[in-house]
């Protein structure tokens, strides 16, 4: 067994190495992600962590100040005011309404700084075709049952 | 149409059943009748499926918007290659895709092997087909692609169609989704084998050499879609990079790590019986990873910029992978003994132990990979919070591992087997080695002083001279001896013996992609907010702003920048990065401004207007030495497909054992 020990030994090595590497400073490679409603509820801890937050463009609430872009997320009742400074242009599926996903860190004035934005446009996702006016919205039903 | 379409993939998942029962009963109750009925049923399972499809792509290349998803996924001034394409590209069309192919594997399967292996096969094609029953399941009652569009009961159709997403109108993105799949699906036929050898407790390696062609197509394709995807990502997301470590990217690259550890543990099978349980444990991880690949990329378990439709098919894969799970880890503990090694590991300076380590760092890396992807999912079932690890978590962990592995390929194949001298280490190792530190040391003084980007070089140096010493030496030989030039000699010698000179072929891929990934290292980038007569620096490159342009076609709106490129005062001409917006599913896209040399790519992106509408934002990268990394994906194609070449010489991978002693001397 005792050629079996050096083999132990590396393979030791090499796995203790792989969880340092994993573990060690990946404090700063976290993102937490919330949405705006789980944001509200916690408090402190809130602070210092790198966050994504997701929610709904507020209708109206997009303003350009200089090089920075002032929005407000939503989710049900709830509102996060949102300073975005990122040096990337904002996605075109960035506009009133959309889902977008926030990311970067929460400030002690309860502003929430960006510096990263996703957005997708809602529609896209749900299949709303368009229709003519005074048609009905079509269900989508399965072929399946509908005709056999 | 539309009926027959259900109707053929509903006539599919019963004959997919009666297949499994079929093959299973004919086996157990001897009946070679109800075998050779399983067989029929996986070519009218190709069929049905054949049929299906045809009427999905009818549809889709007549306008037919009565179809849910032909109005989600075209629309009328699609090009008609796209128009094809959408057959893979939303989620009920490639699950169709997906039982199509593995139709298509089975068929082939069980048509080259109908003669072979009549113990096993029976199990093979029920195997097949239980993995055909799941993808039918979910084509039938889950994602339906037959679906129409209806009012109350009337079917209806829309005037037009929401369009293929712009993002993947490219034709690498065209074929990339086939590619992958193609691999995906493929290694249910290695895993189908061992699964059938297993049960019948098949004596010796037949499932591995019966598969063996089989696993390393597959692999090729699975490699082929990565550097796909990866070209996808480079030339249309107008980001500047290749890979992000995205899920969906991740789950790509986690079958192919483990088919790569499996490609190299076989060999160990094959030449000295070992690692017989571990080939199994490799074979079937590697299979399900596929199956999981396929669920993370359609059902969005984790979240993606790929952000495909969030769906409910989760649950489904979820249960399918805990059987399948469950059922392999009974069959292997059930058979342990007959999975016995025939011999030992001897030392750790061996080939063997190149083999075991390097088995365990590719299946290391894939854990951490799968880790780090499903960290999202596992911190919330611990802690109840969603945390995300971002890509310098991924690159932290998984440059020193690639690192290390790109040492291994240089040594591992120069280790004898069993054990190795420390004279021929001295022999093979050398000169390699002190050429990659001759050449660290110079890039060093020229004061490249990037700690990773020093190893990657000097390994990259070290491994391929390893590799150029084994073909020139090989050929010198055969040169001396038969007289033939040395280009003739390297590949009479590659002809004789294709599975080891197309193996280094790969590792030298492996070289020349480390090449370019390495030169990250060395990445410019710069945003300028730009008018017409702007001039922006960045390295070399003087960018300056001619004019810009806009216009429309049937399909999109677009602005065009048109930049006029001059590097230390010499003209280079002019490049034209453009912004589209498509009107059907009113996304926008960038086309990047590209030109690319082996030293260096310089890349242009119009990431858009400024707030005033004036100016233009354009983005700037050099990324030094990207080509290599194509350059690198087309040598490992070559060279795989030189492993699939049958050798001149046959090469017996025979053991020495000792089968009988002769009594009796015939005399001559």
């Amino acid at each position: 067994m005792k050629k079996y020990g050096k083999f132990a030994i590396l393979i030791a090595i090499i796995l203790a190495v792989m969880v340092w590497l994993a573990t060690a400073g990946s404090g700063g490679s976290k993102t937490y992600y919330k949405t705006v409603a789980e944001l509200g509820q916690m408090g402190d801890r809130a602070y210092g962590q790198r966050l994504r937050v997701g929610g709904d463009v507020a209708d109206g609430s997009i303003q350009h100040r200089g090089k920075q872009v002032l929005f407000v997320l939503k989710q049900d009742k709830q509102d996060l005011k949102v300073v975005y400074s990122g040096l990337d242009p904002l996605p075109d599926t960035f506009r009133d309404g959309a889902q977008a996903l926030a990311e970067g860190k929460m400030d002690r004035d309860g502003t929430f700084h960006a510096t990263s934005i996703q957005a997708k446009c809602a529609s896209k996702y749900e299949a709303k075709p368009s229709l003519k006016p005074g048609q009905a919205l079509p269900n989508i039903n399965s072929g399946t049952k509908a005709s056999l | 149409m539309e009926n027959f379409g259900s109707l053929a993939i509903l006539l599919a998942f019963a004959v997919a059943i009666y297949a499994v029962v079929a093959s299973v009963a004919g086996r157990i109750k001897n009946k070679p009748f109800l075998i050779a009925s399983g067989r029929r049923a996986v070519y009218s399972v190709w069929v049905l499926m054949t049929l299906a499809s045809a009427v999905l792509l009818h549809a889709l290349l007549t306008n037919d918007f009565r179809f849910a998803y032909v109005a989600e996924h075209s629309n009328r001034t699609l090009p008609t290659v796209y128009k094809f394409a959408a057959w893979w590209s939303g989620q009920e069309g490639s699950l169709m895709f997906w039982s199509w192919l593995l139709a298509t594997y089975a068929a082939v399967v069980v048509f080259t092997n109908r003669r072979k292996h009549r113990d096993m096969m029976p199990y093979v094609v029920a195997v097949l087909s239980a993995v055909q029953t799941f993808f039918l399941l979910m084509n039938n009652f889950v994602a339906n692609p037959f679906q129409m569009l209806a009012v109350d009961k009337l079917i209806t159709s829309v005037p037009d169609g929401s369009g293929l997403s712009p993002l993947l109108q490219y034709p690498a993105m065209a074929i990339h989704p086939p590619m992958l799949y193609l691999g995906y699906v493929g290694f249910a036929v290695p895993f189908a084998f061992a699964i059938g050898s297993l049960i019948t407790r098949q004596p010796g390696e037949g499932w591995i050499h019966t598969t063996r062609r089989w696993t390393l197509i597959t692999w090729l394709f699975q490699g082929t879609g990565i550097m796909l995807g990866a070209a996808w990502a480079y030339h249309v997301l107008g980001w500047g990079g290749y890979w992000g470590w995205d899920p969906v990217e991740n789950a790509s690259l986690l079958p192919w790590l483990s088919g790569t550890a499996f490609l190299h543990s076989v060999m160990m099978q094959e030449k000295k019986g070992m690692m017989k349980v571990w080939n199994i444990v490799l074979v079937s991880t590697t299979f399900f990873l596929c199956i999981l690949g396929t669920m993370m990329t359609r059902s969005g378990l984790v979240q993606s910029v790929h952000a495909f439709a969030r769906s409910d098919i989760g649950k489904y894969f979820v249960s399918f992978l805990a059987i399948g799970i469950a059922g392999t880890i009974y069959l292997i503990l059930d058979r342990l003994d007959y999975l016995k090694s025939d011999s030992q590991l001897e030392a750790v300076v061996s080939r063997e132990s190149s083999f075991l380590f390097n088995n365990l760092i590719l299946l290391a890396s894939c854990f951490a990979v799968l880790w780090g992807t499903l960290f999202p999912k596992i911190s919330e079932a611990v802690s109840g919070d969603q945390i995300s690890l971002d890509a310098d978590w991924f690159n932290r962990l998984m440059v020193p591992i690639g690192l290390f592995l790109l040492f291994l390929t240089g040594v591992g194949p120069l280790f004898a087997w069993r054990r190795t001298s420390g004279e021929s280490l001295r022999r093979n190792f050398q000169w390699p080695g002190l050429a990659a530190v001759v050449l660290v040391a110079a890039l060093f003084v020229a004061g490249v002083r990037h700690p990773y980007a020093l190893i990657s070089f000097g390994f990259c140096l070290f491994v391929a001279l390893t590799v150029i010493v084994e073909f020139y030496k090989g050929a010198r030989s055969i040169a001396a001896k038969s007289g033939f030039s040395l280009p003739h000699a390297v590949v009479e010698l590659t002809h004789r013996n294709t599975r080891r000179y197309g193996g280094y072929l790969v590792h030298m891929a492996i070289v020349l992609i480390f090449i370019g990934i390495t030169g990250k290292a060395f990445n410019l980038s710069d945003t300028r907010e730009m008018a017409q007569g702007d001039t922006m620096q960045i390295g070399h490159y003087s960018l300056h702003m001619n004019r810009m342009d806009q216009g429309e076609n049937d399909q999109y709106q677009w602005h065009k920048a048109i930049i006029q490129v001059t590097k230390d005062g010499a003209d280079l001409g002019t490049l034209e990065p453009e912004k589209r917006f498509y009107k059907a599913s009113k996304q926008g896209t960038s086309e990047i401004g590209l030109r690319q040399r082996p030293n260096e790519d310089l890349y242009l992106n119009f990431a858009g207007m400024s707030d005033d509408n004036q100016r233009a934002i354009i983005q700037a990268y050099v990324n030094p030495l990207v080509f290599w990394i194509w350059a690198g994906g087309l040598v490992l194609i070559g060279g795989t497909l030189v492993c699939l070449v049958p050798s001149k010489v046959k090469m017996q991978y025979a053991r020495t054992s000792v089968v009988g002693v002769a009594k009796t001397h015939v005399k001559a």
